[in-house]
């Protein structure tokens, strides 16, 4: 069993992940999100600039097939997955194969590639034109849609808006509490039910109060499921249904969260979660551990849900706007 | 969209199917979508790349080559592989007469807590005391989740609030443990990164001044290559003694398990398969396999059938599959307990290339059929139900009049029954190629045409040929057809 304990590829990443929490504060308030996204983005980036780097500089020149399968191996590691990696290597043979390459040309096609599968439209959140903004979240157990959910409304509600939250999670122990806590941080009113209750009673109360109101947003939390759970998965078909009873046009935003440790299941959360309530975008968490996220490039790739926010660390501010350039050239900067 | 993970690898051996030998060429595609398979399981790169290497050095060997079924031995060198790196599970928790420290660590959102809750219970049933310990001072409600769960359980929860150090909070709990007469703590740990330097020496802080008998490390079934990294630095950190891979109810196919067992060594004590605390079950490697495989796990699939029956009806079903007198009584008494809202479908989740089917049925419509089936047999006499064979054309059509369906579906059901009895006596035979055969022809007939109804496999006439008759029997079948399709053109 112990064939692998002595590889270690990520011994010089460490080291580089504390020199970047080491910097100062006030640089990274000036250097404002585009920094913190390159931040969180960073383990990815380095990974690929120097492996490339690297794989050219041992073998200068020509594009062998040896070189492909070097590179073919660091995308897997992005946890884009073998389908998804196996296409950006296809490409690149077939526009360099036996040609003498530099660094530039790759690293442009490789690009080119991601920003084919990322979808370049808005990643703003999209608000009503009139009344309230329902927003719902969903997402499979653990993958922190509490957290994102009190972060969204830090950043909402510094946007100006005001933010109503709903406790849709009935089901798992002291979720409610977890959510209430969040709110009362935040100071922003919230709607819950007591525990086992029906998650939609909650979601209709919750509409109705920001109706009443007069908030300008209403996020509802929703209890954690896996994709493959036919009866969870229609009852955020009947959340949804129970929404739109009051606001034809709501849920404005169906946001998934996705956990960026998650392997190849995230495309099949993607479409599960799809399926059932209809995702407009994805917020991307926990991207500031030593996971990359690459999952969301075949995700974007099948079912073109654009990733709006990411998660880049555990405090409030820690959410920021995806850009899918930004994210293409932070992969390579 | 599944098809190319889960048909990968059966494509893979079908393309070895019919060939008589294995060429160096032709194995290397079979091995190449092994590869992918386990690519798309979420297996580390490195993990896989090692893995193929011994697998491609067995496989190469003479053995294979001039096997009779390359296809199947094929299967098995990598099936047995996996079995071997997953394996042995160690579902126990070694206890001492002192108060025992199990403390439960991992990222954040891997079901620490839950996992927590579920051992407590694991430990209630074998007539042991635990204490919780509220060590997670980090995350918002913490404490009130495991205190909701101690109350479920009636378990004590050891809660400091307003403490700041989780360490002084372990201490604090351990010393209380014995005062209240608990045989076991569990310590539920704060979710942290690996590279998170503040938090990991929190741990070890833990570690070194609590000194826990068991550390577990807690792994989301769903995590992808980050795995190897995380676990590398909960195992430099502390000293592991078992890992516990949680969210194994979905369709993950928890490759990361083969990743975290490569990087620690430490065996897997247990799975989680669901939100409920009785969720947790030992590791079957051989389930797994198949899982990270693509196969379907067809062992979880057996597991979930043995809850539904209680042990002595399944061995009393059991006996009966192994003696081959399985009736259309004991079918029915089977379909019966399918008829349940969402577990049709649940089982088809463990069972590849059933994807799209599943989802293109609701519950409805996949309990239909067996309702129908239901009632067909209940329109049996008793002793039709032990001697289908007897039924002719008017009992049948009596029987399709009694049900009120026509009389094909009751011939449809019967070739279904009797099918499915070959398979299923086949899954309780104790030799492992017959099982695997029996999974292979499931698999199979789910690939090819979802919609069919299982095919009942042909039998052997008992008459063996050599491979010179064989040879010579192809070649005559294959002039035959050439002669057939120059008829039709001229024909044509």
């Amino acid at each position: 069993m112990g064939w692998l304990w002595n590889k270690s590829h990520d011994a010089p990443d460490q080291d580089k992940a504390v020199n970047d929490t080491a910097q100062p504060k006030a640089d990274q308030a000036k250097a404002g999100w585009w920094q913190r996204l390159k931040q969180g983005l960073k383990r990815t980036s380095d990974l690929l600039r120097t492996d490339i780097r690297d794989l050219l500089a041992r073998r200068e020149g020509e594009l062998v097939d040896n070189l492909l399968d070097e590179l073919y191996t660091i995308l897997l590691r992005t946890d884009m997955g073998p389908q998804a990696a196996r296409q950006v290597c296809d490409r690149l043979a077939e526009q360099y194969r036996g040609r003498l390459v530099t660094l530039d040309q790759l690293l442009a096609s490789v690009k080119a590639t991601f920003l084919d599968m990322l979808r370049r439209e808005s990643t703003q959140i999209r608000m009503a034109t009139a009344g309230p903004t329902v927003i719902l979240v969903v997402g499979v157990n653990g993958s922190g849609k509490t957290t994102s959910i009190a972060k969204l409304a830090y950043r909402l509600q510094n946007q100006g808006y005001r933010v109503l939250l709903g406790a849709g999670d009935t089901f798992r122990a002291a979720a409610v509490e977890q959510l209430t806590i969040w709110a009362q941080r935040l100071g922003v009113p919230i709607v819950t039910g007591p525990p086992g209750s029906d998650p939609a009673s909650v979601a209709h109360r919750a509409v109705a109060q920001a109706l009443q109101t007069g908030a300008d947003v209403c996020i509802v939390d929703t209890a954690g499921r896996l994709q493959t759970q036919v009866n969870l998965m229609e009852q955020l078909k009947k959340i949804r249904r129970v929404i739109q009873k009051q606001i034809p046009e709501a849920p404005h935003e169906v946001l998934l969260v996705l956990d960026a440790t998650a392997g190849q299941n995230g495309i099949s959360q993607a479409q599960g979660f799809s399926e059932a309530a209809g995702c407009t975008g994805i917020i991307l968490a926990k991207l500031d551990g030593t996971a990359k996220g690459g999952v969301i490039l075949p995700i974007q790739q099948r079912f073109q849900i654009p990733v709006k926010l990411v998660g880049v660390g555990e405090k409030l501010e820690d959410l920021i706007e995806f850009d899918p350039v930004q994210f293409v050239e932070g992969l390579f900067a | 969209m599944f098809e190319s993970l889960r048909t990968g690898l059966s494509n893979a051996f079908r393309a070895l199917q019919g060939k008589a030998r294995l060429t160096e060429a032709n194995m290397r595609e079979g091995l190449r979508l092994v590869e992918n398979s386990l690519l798309e399981a979420d297996v580390n790169v490195d993990v896989v790349r090692q893995f193929m290497e011994n697998v491609s050095a067995k496989a190469l060997g003479e053995k294979v080559l001039n096997s009779l079924d390359p296809s199947h031995q094929l299967l098995l060198i990598v099936y047995k592989e996996l079995v071997a790196l997953l394996g042995p599970a160690d579902p126990t928790l070694p206890l001492k007469k002192e108060v025992n420290v199990i403390m439960m660590c991992g990222l954040q959102g891997s079901g620490k807590t839950t996992t927590c809750g579920k051992l407590a219970r694991w430990l209630q049933e074998r007539k042991i005391r635990p204490m919780l310990v509220a060590a997670d001072l980090q995350r918002p409600a913490a404490i009130e989740q495991l205190q909701v769960i101690g109350r479920q359980l009636d378990v004590p929860v050891y809660t400091e609030p307003g403490a700041g150090d989780p360490v002084t909070v372990c201490r604090n709990a351990v010393g209380r443990a014995g005062q209240e007469g608990c045989k076991v703590v569990i310590l539920d740990t704060a979710g942290r990164l690996a590279i998170d330097r503040e938090l990991m020496d929190q741990l070890v802080r833990i570690d070194r001044l609590v000194q826990p008998d068991e550390v577990l490390l807690v792994v989301d079934g769903m995590m992808g290559q980050d795995a190897v990294q995380s676990a590398r630095a909960f195992n430099d950190a502390l000293e592991l003694n078992g890992l516990i891979m949680t969210k194994l109810d979905g369709d993950a196919r928890g490759g990361a398990l083969l990743s975290v067992r490569a990087v620690t060594g430490v065996p897997v004590k247990f799975i989680g398969t669901g939100e409920h605390l009785d969720a947790l079950e030992p590791l079957h490697p051989e389930g797994m396999a198949s899982r990270i495989l693509g196969l379907g796990d067809m062992l979880a699939m057996a597991t979930e059938a043995q809850r539904l029956v209680d042990e002595q009806e399944r061995q009393r079903m059991e006996q009966k599959l192994r003696e081959r007198s399985f009736t259309l009584d004991d079918f029915k008494s089977q379909l019966e307990k399918l008829v349940r809202p969402g577990l049709l479908q649940r089982f088809m989740s463990f069972m590849p290339g059933m994807d799209q089917l599943r989802e293109l049925m609701g519950d409805e419509d996949a309990t239909l059929a067996l309702r129908r089936a239901i009632g067909i047999i209940n329109s049996m006499t008793p002793q039709e139900r032990q001697y289908p064979e007897i039924i002719d054309l008017s009992r049948r059509c009596r029987i399709a009049r009694g049900a009120g369906v026509p009389p094909f579906e009751v011939n449809a059901m019967l070739k279904q029954f009797a099918a499915m009895r070959d398979v299923m006596e086949n899954l309780v035979q104790v030799g492992a190629a017959e099982r695997l055969q029996a999974i292979q022809q499931l698999q199979q007939a789910a690939i090819r045409d979802p919609f069919s109804v299982l095919q009942r496999t042909k039998k052997g006439t008992g008459k063996r040929l050599t491979s010179q008759e064989r040879e010579r029997l192809r070649m005559q079948r294959e002039k035959e057809l050439r002669r057939r399709k120059r008829q039709q053109r001229r024909g044509g």
